[in-house]
């Protein structure tokens, strides 16, 4: 079986965000990148999967951006175990989903995954789409928001999250696109020994930055979100701050 | 023509359904675009009776044996069917874990794009501006899309239920699916809930919910005391079930519930966005954190700058007096 796990590089958490001249996107000089957080919980998950099967199962890292901000989460992963990797490289600030997706299907169509794992969502852009996209240009059986995954009689079960606490098995033939829920294994740290070895492992490099696909939603101003709430602070000693908040539910609020 | 698309919530039509209509509704009268509403699939039906004053002018029912339970296959073929038929100029739906589900398969069927969990609409004269949380929510961004037809989906809470407009329905049609067996290549099973549970937060006046502030599972009493002296349910966030300290369907946030109550104490959450989408539409909201910074004070009425292990408690103190 091959597997594709599709890994994102984003602005770390701590990270300071700040718009850069042109409007329209962040100054990337400040910020640190590290690999989306599903995307990692959805690397484990393939590692696991071909560590169960124990054939010749291969796990092969994906990852579009420039080489910059990208290297050393594909490193990361090939020191955790993934096989190989592929890198896309894209000068471009690409914000398109469904462009996004079809940079993915058109590099990795000849590949012929059976199996292509993603992270729920990117905590950057936030669309949540391109494993369901890629999913659908490649005509593969989708699903998301996964929380646990079986492989049984030649098809992936998978343990879909729904809301207010609801779950469904689905079961997908491949080849079949899933993206992966946050918090659902304990991901891997790369040992001492897969971080030399992965200094080995291949990597196709392939280059999409002079792409013409047509961009058919833009980001046109990046701005910094105003509350609209007027706050009332309350700090002081514990018992004013108490006395505050009792007025408050007792006399604005009326609630006890 | 703006469609809006209902989604079937055991029974009910979704409450994000019911915030896209109003949407659709205000789209439609800046545009002077009619206004269609389509229910498709999983009770349909019913759905079409429960939307039946939801002012539309068209109300369209689309049904089949294949999607009377839903798949991201089957409910994204037949939604691609009616878009391809009608042509809406927009297509709006809630940004539920469903439409995550299936509607990026529309927007590559169909190749048109999709703008996913907006937070508001503008207009640039005549052409509307979604805006979208990005960078987890620490910006957000105004997004222009072009194409004949464009897919929509909001956030929870960006529009309020309580400014439907209400109205009957001019006409009533069937839409007519094609689908064949061969077309659903996934197999679902029945939903389930881990645990069972008798507790319904979307209906509480007052919710006391708790944080990975709280440190550990031998403090959560304090907080449990304070939701009973107020008469009020206890919540939390992910972290506080991941740890199995409170059951799941304590829940609040995109994973769990979302609820609206009249007053949402929140004690020792930072408010991650996750968190945020499920109780922002509270009417007031009071937060304790130590932390000046925390996110959750950015959306809070009253924000508590102080140690929830001293004010807790001696909050409760007072409310039992």
């Amino acid at each position: 079986m091959k597997i594709a796990v599709l890994t994102k590089a984003i602005p770390s958490y701590e990270s300071s965000i700040r718009v850069d001249s042109s409007g329209s996107w962040i100054d990337e000089s400040v910020v640190n990148f590290v690999v989306n957080e599903s995307d990692s919980y959805a690397l484990e998950e393939a590692l696991q999967i071909k560590e169960q099967l124990n054939d010749d199962t291969e796990v092969v890292v994906v990852i579009m951006g420039n080489e910059n901000n990208t290297s050393k989460v594909l490193k990361d992963g090939l020191a955790k175990g993934a096989d190989r990797g592929i890198f896309i490289n894209n000068e471009n600030i690409d914000t398109d989903p469904l462009s996004i997706a079809k940079l993915f299907s058109e590099n990795l169509k000849e590949e012929s995954f059976d199996l292509i794992f993603s992270g729920l969502q990117s905590d950057d852009l936030g669309s949540g789409q391109t494993g369901v996209l890629i999913g659908e240009l490649l005509g593969m059986s989708t699903a998301t928001l996964g929380i646990e995954t079986k492989m049984e009689d030649g098809k992936i079960k998978v343990k879909r999250e729904l809301e207010s606490g609801w779950f469904q098995w689905v079961t997908l033939p491949f080849p079949a696109s899933v993206s992966i829920q946050s918090g659902i294994n304990e991901p891997r740290y790369p040992s001492l020994k897969g971080i030399m070895g992965a200094k080995r492992k291949e990597v196709k490099s392939l280059d999409v930055s002079s792409s013409s696909n047509e961009n058919k939603q833009k980001f046109i101003e990046l701005f910094i979100p105003k509350t609209e709430k007027v706050t009332e602070k309350i700090t002081g000693d514990v018992d004013s701050i108490v006395a505050r908040m009792l007025d408050i539910l007792k006399n604005t609020l009326k609630v006890i | 023509m703006i469609l809006v698309v209902l989604e079937n919530q055991r029974g009910n039509i979704h409450a994000f359904s019911q915030e896209a209509v109003v949407a659709g509704q205000q789209l439609s009268e800046k545009l002077g675009l009619d206004l269609s509403i389509l229910c498709l699939g999983e009770n349909a039906s019913s759905l079409r009776d429960q939307a039946s004053d939801y002012n539309a002018k068209n109300l369209i029912l689309a049904q089949h044996d294949l999607i009377n339970t839903y798949s991201a296959d089957g409910y994204s073929k037949a939604l691609s069917q009616v878009i391809s038929e009608l042509s809406p100029k927009y297509v709006l739906m809630g940004h539920s874990y469903m439409v995550r589900d299936f509607l990026p398969r529309v927007s590559a069927k169909l190749n048109m794009p999709f703008v996913s969990d907006i937070i508001a609409v503008d207009y640039d004269s005549d052409s509307p501006i979604f805006s979208r949380q990005i960078f987890n929510a620490k910006l957000a961004t105004k997004v222009k899309a072009n194409s004949d037809t464009v897919l929509l989906s909001f956030q929870s809470a960006a529009f309020s239920s309580d400014d439907m407009q209400i109205g009957g329905s001019e006409n009533q049609s069937d839409f007519s699916v094609n689908l064949e067996a061969s077309d659903i290549k996934s197999q679902s099973e029945a939903e389930f809930q881990e645990s069972a549970s008798g507790v319904d937060l979307t209906t509480a006046e007052l919710i006391v919910s708790v944080g990975r502030g709280i440190e550990s599972q031998d403090n959560l009493p304090l907080v449990e005391s304070l939701a009973s002296a107020m008469g009020a349910e206890i919540a939390s966030s992910r972290p506080v079930v991941d740890m199995g300290w409170l059951p799941p369907y304590r829940q609040i946030g995109s994973s769990g519930q979302a609820v609206s109550p009249k007053l949402y104490l929140s004690v020792g959450i930072s408010g991650a966005i996750q968190h945020v989408v499920g109780m922002k539409g509270s009417k007031t909201i009071m937060a304790i954190n130590k932390d000046e910074d925390a996110p959750i004070f950015e959306i809070a009425d009253y924000a508590v700058i102080g140690d929830l292990m001293e004010i807790v408690p001696k909050l409760t103190e007072e409310i039992q007096k």
